[in-house]
């Protein structure tokens, strides 16, 4: 299904569609439902209402109210649940309504499911899945990039896809592996990215990177709503002359070294862009990976272009502020290019 | 509270329960050696006293149901079929024991034959875990009941309330055992919840619940097969208080000074071990042969057990760095074991009536549509106008192919459109 690079190689397979990303979310949930019943969907308002989002919209219809279970405001319980029913065979997802409220179960995520396989060989076969991210006004608590406290567990799996091909590729794989994956959905890119998915089942492996745009000046790294951000600047920096090779991370945990490090060793620079704020983001892990692994590659230093280092705010000019954009990357990467 | 105290066991049923709590108390008196001997790599937690609801409360369940044992429940351990020699390894840290030194203490479980799932140290988490198991297994058709236990201080937990109150809701086929013993760690039961009964708890999740005297195994085991069986048929949640005392500290370094000595005292002589014998002496059901047998049959057992796990050595340092990951189907073959016709769950069929039902709540329809109004993160034309002439940027799934530019472009153009 995919090169060895991760690259996916039938993006525009005929007789596939072009869809939303959250089309392609709905999609995943629905065909792994169709394709396998112990699969099973847990989460506040994604029964009668379809979810906040519409993820889940005509799933209760088809699948039954065993399947698809509308549940308490209990983030911790909901994943209890899926915990306990991930140990008798079933693949549960859980819907977190918002991200943001990923936290009200961290106990139960961090101590309990990530550590299972390893202390007592019990596998918890589950996805946790919601939207995140900011960029559409919602606020300290409804835009959250929550990635990095997971990340910081093992035993957890995290992707964060940036479109609808990966997103519907990644979650299907998701609710095939063996072990609780985290995975996240930028609310951003819901309607406003579409894409070719092909019309046949496919999946995208966990854990590999993929160049979008191939140069040879400086690598950037990025994922998600900044992604898409990256591409843009990438744009801009080839009017100039400058070629950046732009690499979608995908998975964030297992991070994809083998394509950073390829590609760092190729142009000797590397920027990462990432939304989460800046103060122990996953670019800072990538800076480490960089020094053990390519410092004598290294014709500069590892810049990052992140968020601020405050809590999400709600006002526009203060949200965009806070944000990284394409300017701010294009800025970062053309200081870069100079070295 | 409704209860009824009638049941009638059989001799042999009378007879284990015995054993059991015997076991129970012998296999921990044999840990507090080799905690004085140094063989014990962390800390000892005793459930002296509070044998009777572990033992009883457990001997209710088949061997197809689910238990999710609180550190002191050695007893439930011992009576799903756990060999005391996995007890012992468990405490010395031993590569044999179940977690081959990866956790300690009760600290295991067994997916595939016992159906024991691991406790945690965060008390109140398994709460929501075994009430997935038992909505999971009553999805599977398998007819399981769910148990776990929790103390008079984990119940004041918020996973506590969040499980209790989501089993209530799904009407789970599970079981809470709520271990009153008056102590949690240094602080009294009066100091955590201004309540007379922890039952009454049960009261804001509308479940049914029962008190019982913890010290009195026939009592514990009477109410629970009640309580278990009610919750197989499809009752719902039960919530029982066993009252008890923790006789010693928290651990085997505290030697529990706080505890005041006329309580002490009256529990000591409520030791439940101490009465069962005298009911079973009463009932002719035990006499000074049949202990005797039972004395030596332990004394065996456990000098072998405890000589086998003596004798397994410390896991090599090198094991610390697997398994933190399932590697797929030549690490578990997860397959669900179904027991109803899975046509029931799969579509067309899927879309009938559920096995339970929530009175007053309809099957309602959502506001429907791809186009429905989202939260956030809607495109301005959506918002405005619900309709196809939304036109949202196309990003090429293939990364660096002819066309892909153009794509890029237009996603580009939203990107900075939304950003502004």
């Amino acid at each position: 299904m995919a090169r060895a690079n991760g690259a996916p190689t039938n993006g525009s397979a005929k007789g596939g569609a072009e869809i939303t990303f959250l089309e392609a979310i709905r999609q995943a949930m629905f065909e792994e439902m169709e394709r396998d019943s112990a699969v099973l969907l847990m989460g506040e308002d994604v029964g009668v209402y379809g979810g906040a989002f519409k993820t889940s919209e005509g799933l209760l219809e088809r699948f039954g109210w065993e399947r698809v279970i509308d549940t308490p405001i209990s983030e911790s319980a909901i994943i209890g649940a899926a915990c306990g029913m991930s140990y008798l065979g079933l693949r549960p997802i859980c819907e977190m309504q918002f991200i943001d409220f990923i936290v009200c179960a961290f106990n139960q995520i961090t101590n309990f499911v990530a550590k299972g396989h390893y202390l007592w060989n019990a596998p918890a076969p589950m996805v946790i899945r919601g939207p995140s991210g900011g960029g559409v006004h919602g606020g300290p608590f409804h835009s959250a990039n929550p990635e990095m406290y997971f990340i910081h567990t093992p035993g957890l799996k995290v992707i964060y896809p940036s479109t609808p091909y990966d997103a519907k590729g990644l979650l299907k794989a998701a609710v095939r592996d063996n072990n609780p994956v985290l995975f996240f959905e930028h609310k951003f890119l819901y309607r406003r990215i579409k894409g070719d998915v092909p019309s046949e089942d496919y999946t995208v492996p966990i854990g590999k990177a993929v160049v979008r745009r191939e140069g040879k000046h400086l690598t950037i790294l990025s994922y998600a709503a900044m992604m898409h951000t990256s591409l843009e600047a990438a744009d801009a920096l080839a009017k100039e002359g400058i070629e950046a090779e732009v690499i979608d991370l995908r998975t964030l945990l297992p991070l994809d070294e083998e394509t950073i490090l390829t590609s760092v060793k190729k142009t000797n620079k590397c920027l990462v862009v990432h939304e989460d704020t800046k103060t122990g983001g996953i670019a800072g892990e990538i800076a480490a990976i960089l020094f053990e692994k390519a410092f004598h590659d290294l014709d500069g230093p590892l810049v990052r272009v992140t968020s601020l280092d405050t809590p999400v705010p709600y006002a526009p000019t203060l949200e965009e502020h806070f944000l990284p954009n394409a300017k701010k990357v294009f800025s970062a990467a053309k200081e870069l290019a100079r070295y | 509270m409704t209860k009824q105290m009638s049941r009638e066991l059989t001799r042999q049923q009378y007879l284990d329960l015995y054993y059991y709590m015997r076991l129970n108390r012998a296999v921990e008196d044999t840990m507090v050696k080799l905690f004085r001997q140094n063989k014990i790599v962390g800390g000892l937690y005793s459930s002296l006293g509070q044998e009777a609801i572990s033992v009883g409360t457990a001997y209710t369940l088949q061997k197809k149901d689910w238990i999710a044992p609180m550190i002191r429940n050695i007893g439930a351990l011992l009576v799903k079929g756990v060999p005391p020699r996995d007890i012992f390894m468990q405490h010395m840290a031993k590569y044999d024991s179940p977690t081959k030194g990866k956790d300690g203490t009760s600290h295991f479980g067994d997916l595939d034959n016992l159906h024991i799932v691991s406790p945690i140290s965060m008390l109140g988490d398994l709460i929501p875990v075994m009430t997935g198991v038992a909505i999971g297994g009553r999805y599977l058709g398998q007819k399981v009941v769910a148990m776990t236990w929790i103390g008079d201080g984990g119940s004041s937990t918020g996973v506590f309330h969040e499980g209790l109150n989501f089993a209530a809701t799904q009407k789970a086929p599970f079981v809470l055992i709520l271990e009153n013993n008056l102590w949690a760690y240094s602080t009294p039961v009066r100091r955590q919840v201004p309540l007379e009964n922890l039952a009454d708890r049960a009261k804001a999740y509308g479940i049914e619940s029962y008190i019982v005297d913890g010290n009195n195994v026939v009592a514990v085991y009477t109410t629970a097969i009640e309580a278990v069986e009610r919750a197989r048929a499809g009752e719902g949640p039960i919530l029982i208080e066993a009252k008890t005392f923790r006789r010693l500290g928290h651990a085997q370094h505290d030697p529990a000074e706080y505890v005041p000595k006329e309580m002490r005292a009256y529990w000591e002589a409520r030791d439940p071990i101490a009465l069962y014998e005298k009911f079973l002496t009463r009932e002719k059901l035990l006499d000074a042969a049949g202990k005797k047998e039972i004395d030596e049959k332990l004394d065996v057992l456990l000098t072998a057990e405890r000589e086998f796990a003596e004798n397994s050595p410390m896991p090599p340092a090198e094991f610390a760095q697997g398994g933190v990951y399932c590697t797929g189907d030549d690490c578990h073959k997860i397959r669900a074991k179904w027991e109803r016709s899975i046509g029931e769950v799969t579509p067309p069929k899927s879309s009938v009536k559920p096995v339970w039902t929530v009175p007053g709540f309809g099957s309602g329809r959502g506001s429907g549509g791809a186009d429905a109004p989202i939260h956030f993160g809607d495109t301005p034309a959506v918002m405005e106008k619900p309709a196809n002439n939304s036109r949202p940027a196309k990003v090429a799934a293939k990364p660096v192919a002819k066309g892909a530019k153009k794509a890029r472009a237009a996603a580009a153009s939203a990107s900075r459109k939304a950003r502004r």
